[in-house]
């Protein structure tokens, strides 16, 4: 049974560590980087930032919710896309039949 | 139970005879889970994130559009927005971008208005004069302006501007502020060399959540030139970004679920002879076809629910303790200033639930299936071949 055991051993082995990781994770969100989530709340607020500094290779990567609608056909309609940025960001939700 | 025991560690037996497969479909299928599980953790994060920070963004955007265009709008808007029931404040705000030649980088840069001179995740102080600048981590180390603490950049004339860099933000705030040049709202003025009387764009606070609709439907008949963006479009923006189903997220996704498809088709197509002869000589010394199933089935859980977790083990580390090093080289694309994801763990434990039934599953049936076509045969020939 001793190969049983080592399966075991690392199975119960593996999902401990998993549970002790995720419960590390839910205190740390709760305890100090909660606090960096307030302070980034009021930086955003004072500030007047709106968007995630991500992608800085164009404007409508950069701010994507500031994008104009023709940002992304700036050189002609149905132009190919620039940046690789392009590919992550999904087309706005008119365009996949979701109207709000 | 016993019985179960014992045939587990008969599986284990038979797999370790089979050494070098087996740990080929380990790697294979621990690298699948690992690559799914990072797409679904950075993306829950960054959206978390997102849906937490953003709650401090602007109740409304007002932009002005020309010829499809963003424009810079005429600060004397502020004035008829503020007349508007239920808006209790109207900010211009003065931004824009600034394309480094030296590093190639883009900055931000954009006017500090009113903010309070001091913030948590500053070191330093905010502008306070004309010459005086905070800066992204991003920009500080690029310019060495964390040793200099000098920035000097170009304005619309073509005249250098040396600035004193008076705080520089740290790098927890890093996904909101790398690319960030943070001046006084006349600096950024003049920087620019914006026509008197104009902004990029307002901030306007609405009294009541509920009435941002109405607000943004009013400015936009008083100013028909006028682009309103609400703050619940400004942050399903990064519910849309983040979404699984978006562009190269969903491209890795299904490259991982394809990869697995593979996998899992190569086994339910048909099992090699050795294992053929193996279920064979089982049925000749006196296994049931039961038997046979319930060890392929624990052969399928022992490997399925080791790759599993290592792989869900390796991904959690992967983005929130090395902050997601390899998703974040696909991510990058062309920035220049790229941020490091310092992401604060969150998890849905659903995601951990449908990658288990998207994975365990599925491969637990293709060990069973086709060895239940076997064990049901005549175990002579199947010894025969």
């Amino acid at each position: 049974m001793m190969k049983g055991k080592i399966f075991f051993g690392v199975i119960i082995v593996e999902c401990v560590l998993l549970a002790v990781l995720l419960i590390h994770g839910r205190i740390r969100y709760h305890s100090q980087d909660f606090h960096h989530l307030e302070a980034k709340r009021t930086l955003v607020s004072q500030l007047g930032l709106t968007d995630y500094a991500i992608w800085t290779e164009a404007r409508y990567t950069r701010h994507p919710s500031q994008a104009d609608f023709f940002s992304a056909f700036q050189d002609f309609p149905a132009a190919f896309e620039h940046f690789p940025a392009g590919g992550i960001i999904a087309p706005p939700q008119f365009l996949q039949g979701e109207v709000e | 139970m016993i019985k179960h025991l014992k045939i587990i560690e008969y599986a284990l037996s038979s797999l370790l005879r089979r050494k070098t497969k087996i740990i080929a479909i380990f790697i294979a299928y621990t690298l699948t889970v690992a690559t799914l599980a990072s797409v679904l953790f950075l993306t829950h994060a960054l959206k978390t994130e997102a849906t937490h920070i953003l709650q401090g963004v602007p109740d409304l955007i007002v932009q002005r559009i020309l010829g499809g265009r963003h424009d810079l709008i005429p600060v004397d808007y502020a004035e008829k927005i503020k007349d508007i029931f239920g808006v209790s404040e109207v900010k211009p705000r003065y931004w824009g971008y600034y394309y480094d030649a030296l590093t190639e980088a883009n900055y931000t840069v954009m006017g500090a208005g009113d903010a309070a001179l001091e913030l948590k995740l500053l070191d330093g102080k905010l502008p306070a004069t004309e010459f005086e600048c905070a800066v992204g981590k991003g920009v500080a180390a690029l310019r060495g302006a964390d040793y200099s603490n000098e920035l000097i950049l170009v304005n619309s004339r073509n005249i250098g501007v040396l600035f004193d860099v008076s705080g520089i933000f740290q790098s927890d705030s890093s996904l909101l502020t790398n690319d960030l040049v943070l001046l006084t709202n006349e600096a950024v003025i003049d920087f620019f060399g914006f026509e008197p009387g104009r902004a990029t764009d307002l901030a306007v606070t609405v009294q009541n959540s509920n009435e941002l609709q109405t607000v943004a439907v009013k400015i936009k008949k008083l100013f028909p030139d006028a682009r309103p963006i609400t703050k619940r479009e400004l942050t399903r923006t990064y519910d849309m970004v983040f979404n699984w189903r978006s562009g190269m997220m969903l491209t890795v996704f299904c490259a991982a679920i394809m990869a697995l498809c593979i996998m899992a088709w190569d086994k339910a197509t048909g099992i090699s002879a050795e294992e053929k002869l193996e279920i064979g000589i089982l049925k000749a010394i006196g296994w049931d076809t039961d038997d046979v199933l319930i060890l392929k089935f624990w052969e399928g859980v022992i490997v399925s629910m080791t790759s599993f977790l290592t792989g869900l083990l390796l991904s959690y580390v992967h983005v929130f303790y090395f902050d997601a090093f390899v998703l974040s080289t696909i991510l990058k694309g062309w920035s220049v200033l790229f941020p490091a994801f310092q992401l604060t763990p969150s998890v849905n434990v659903l995601h951990i639930f449908t990658m288990f039934f998207l994975t365990v599953v599925p491969y637990i049936a293709s060990t069973v299936i086709p060895t239940w076509k076997t064990a049901v045969t005549d175990p002579e020939s199947v010894m025969r071949g």
